[in-house]
């Protein structure tokens, strides 16, 4: 499959704890993790001295628009970007045109992904042309190993339907995501209902928007916990909402939650000049908020950080704010926002975007570490010292849309290592 | 004074006074003969106005014909951008041109700033969504100043102390925004009188009063400032019907008896008379303002560009 790699003079962090020792890499495999590892010869060695090697990291969400938004991003491009920002997994979202509903259209996303920089897996849709309205063709999807399925960009608002889905899901062991979105209570909204808002005339959607469906569908993994059914909560934005999961999570069911890197580093302050650059939904919210999204990351209520990476053409997002798509570029930035903005130590920062994505993506196999013998090399190498600021002509990714133009952040990917072999050396993407 | 007028916010209380005092020029210009300066010759004004509006284009046009520009009115219905053009190309071609201001009105928040910021000449917001309508809102200071210059015959009167009353659909209103910063930045206490639901979701930071009782805030009222209510109001839940609105927040006829005799009763138009106003109220002078506003706009529009575009060269 191929050479050997060496990754010399680095800090291993995994969730089995932290030590220094090389790492070598053969045929996809780690072969071996120790001290002092000399470099066999015709051993491709990478530096990572004074660098963390981590399992890669592992996205739950990551919107790649291939097919029918390849001007957007393509499959391609969305993975190349994952892998410069240390991503060795994505899950693609399935809204894409035409959404990813059947087993075709998965094989088709699949394809696309294979020879690229990153692993890329498949999120189905929970329902047909993720209209809410019939159950998509679960079984047949998870066949071909998809293990998560959500309509995200809409969440399933009929309370009947998404009973059905789940009980129906629990026989296929596979897990539903909800995009928490209660339509109704949203309709019209662009923004955080708020002070904001109100200031700057723009329709709100207020935070109970979000927490109604939060609440509904922790209802209904109680009423069909029963079955097994597991219930993943896509990018939670909202302390109502990470006060929902902490409860039910105490009550002892099988939710699983996630936010999105934006949601603890930008509040709905940013919209003030109307750049559609801050437009995304859920939308950007209040600092309450921003500080209960973190509180919920570091005591474990929140299980992952997802980018919902959501590429939008320049042309796009320079429409009127109101008229603008929602989403903004985060695979490049995840890591970098994680440990610059969150006060946790750097092994947790690791579990929330590397093991415990892998973990509800049921990926754990293949991802997530640990960095031992035997295991898949799926690798990224951080480092930790390394301070760059965004520039949005820089991104791999097909779009500009990310909200950071111009922040200093520190940490950095340096290198990705995908089944053996690097996909990033040094900061530059290799395929 | 900055190239662009966005908001009310970035004129300050000076720049407010500054604009007023120039208005008052421009008034006396509005009753020659010939009604026509040369401050503006040889400069283009270009009306883009992406949202129906008779009265703000037709004020900003003669505004800037009066001032001896040149004046070119961009009609979005038989433009280019029935064709698709993106509003950022729509703007860069008229600006290339060569354009000294864009006078912009659009129902989306915040187009005028975006506009502002792939431009190099002058913009001015004539109306954005429900965020901002300035002019509307200097005008309206101009009109409450120089009535009561007039009546008390004094040349200090301003709206330091005032008490006026903006009445009907704040949530979703430009001018009651514009109004707001501007009443308040020159010292005059406003109520919002409204049902609930017709008030922003948070006036966290609006330096306001808020009332659901009109006849006990009319007695006291030094301006009532009525908004226009839209019918399609009543469709998405936030009334019941007009008719039921005009029996508690229209100034009807009998409950215009509740004003002082001296106070002032204004409107932005266009009027839905019989719902937020009574006809023979509207009508009724000297206490309505709604003609004053109207002629005072060009004055205070006039002032605008002059401020804006008169004093640097393209």
């Amino acid at each position: 499959m191929s050479g050997e790699v060496l990754l010399r003079g680095g800090r291993v962090v995994d969730a089995t704890g932290s030590r220094d020792a090389d790492v070598l890499v053969r045929d996809g495999l780690v072969v071996a993790v120790a001290a002092g590892i000399e470099p066999p010869s015709g051993a491709q060695v990478l530096d990572a001295g004074g660098c963390v090697v981590a399992p890669g990291l592992v996205d739950l969400h990551a919107h790649l628009r291939q097919p029918g938004r390849e001007e957007a991003e393509t499959v391609e491009t969305g993975a190349r970007a994952a892998a410069l920002g240390g991503y060795t997994a994505v899950v693609a979202m399935p809204n894409t045109e035409p959404p990813l509903d059947c087993a075709s259209a998965v094989r088709e996303v699949l394809g696309l992904g294979a020879g690229s920089a990153c692993d890329v897996r498949v999120a189905g849709a929970i329902t047909k042309g993720r209209a809410g309205r019939e159950l998509a063709p679960l079984a047949e999807m998870a066949d071909l190993g998809v293990r998560l399925f959500t309509d995200d960009g809409a969440g399933v608002q009929d309370g009947r339907l998404m009973r059905r889905a789940l009980e129906y899901a629990s026989a296929l062991g596979v897990t539903l995501a909800q995009h928490c979105e209660d339509e109704a209570l949203a309709a019209g909204g662009h923004m955080n209902e708020g002070e904001w808002s109100s200031r700057l005339g723009i329709p709100g959607m207020p935070v109970e928007a979000e927490e109604l469906m939060v609440l509904r569908d922790v209802a209904l993994a109680r009423l069909t916990a029963g079955l097994g059914s597991r219930l993943h909560l896509l990018h939670l934005s909202t302390a109502g909402s990470v006060d929902i999961v902490r409860r039910a999570k105490a009550a002892g069911l099988a939710v699983t939650a996630e936010a999105a890197p934006h949601h603890f580093t930008l509040t709905d302050a940013s919209v003030a000049g109307y750049d559609p650059v801050f437009k995304v939904n859920p939308p950007l919210r209040s600092s309450p908020d921003v500080d209960a999204v973190k509180a919920g990351l570091a005591d474990g209520t929140l299980d992952a950080i997802a980018t919902d990476h959501a590429p939008h053409a320049q042309e796009e997002k320079e429409r009127p704010f109101d008229e603008a798509p929602p989403g903004m570029l985060g695979l490049e930035t995840a890591l970098a926002l994680s440990l610059t903005e969150l006060d946790l130590p750097l092994e947790a920062v690791l579990a929330l975007l590397s093991w415990r994505p892998a973990r509800i993506a049921r990926l754990d196999a293949d991802h997530g570490g640990p960095v031992a013998e035997g295991r898949p090399a799926n690798l990224c190498v951080v480092d930790l010292a390394a301070s760059w600021v965004v520039d949005p002509a820089a991104t791999a990714s097909r779009s500009r849309n990310t909200p950071y133009a111009g922040r200093k952040l520190t940490g950095r990917a340096r290198h990705t290592v995908l089944r053996g072999e690097p996909v990033v050396i040094d900061g530059e993407a290799q395929r | 004074m900055s190239r662009n007028l966005l908001s009310v916010a970035d004129l300050g209380p000076d720049g407010l006074d500054e604009v007023m005092a120039v208005s008052d020029s421009f008034v006396e210009v509005g009753s020659r003969p010939i009604p026509k300066v040369p401050a503006l010759r040889g400069k283009t004004v270009v009306s883009l106005f992406y949202e129906e509006s008779t009265r703000t284009r037709l004020s900003f046009e003669t505004a800037a014909r009066r001032l001896s520009a040149d004046v070119m009115n961009f009609a979005v219905s038989t433009s280019a951008v029935k064709k698709g053009e993106s509003l950022r190309d729509t703007v860069q071609t008229i600006e290339a041109m060569g354009v000294d201001a864009l006078v912009v009105r659009h129902s989306s928040a915040g187009v005028p700033w975006q506009v502002a910021s792939w431009v190099d000449c002058s913009v001015v917001n004539a109306g954005d969504g429900w965020h901002e309508h300035p002019t509307q809102a200097l005008l309206d200071c101009f009109t409450i100043r120089r009535e009561r210059r007039l009546r008390a015959g004094t040349a200090d009167a301003g709206l330091s102390g005032l008490r006026i009353a903006i009445v009907g659909d704040v949530k979703h209103s430009r001018v009651a925004r514009s109004n707001v910063l501007a009443f308040t930045m020159l010292g005059a206490e406003v109520t919002l009188v409204a049902p609930p639901t017709l008030l922003p979701p948070s006036l966290d930071g609006w330096p306001v009063a808020v009332s659901t009782d009109l006849d006990g805030v009319l007695p006291k009222a030094d301006v009532v400032y009525l908004l226009r209510m839209q019918s399609e109001r009543q469709t998405e839940a936030l009334l019941p019907s007009l008719r039921e609105y005009t029996a508690r927040y229209g100034l009807t006829r009998d409950r215009a008896r509740l004003l002082a005799d001296d106070a002032l009763v204004m409107h932005p138009g266009p009027m839905n008379r019989g719902v937020e106003i009574a006809a023979d109220v509207a009508d009724h002078l000297p206490r309505s303002m709604i003609t004053r506003q109207v002629s005072n706009g060009v004055a205070v529009r006039m002032a605008v560009l002059f401020l804006f575009l008169g004093a640097a060269p393209r």
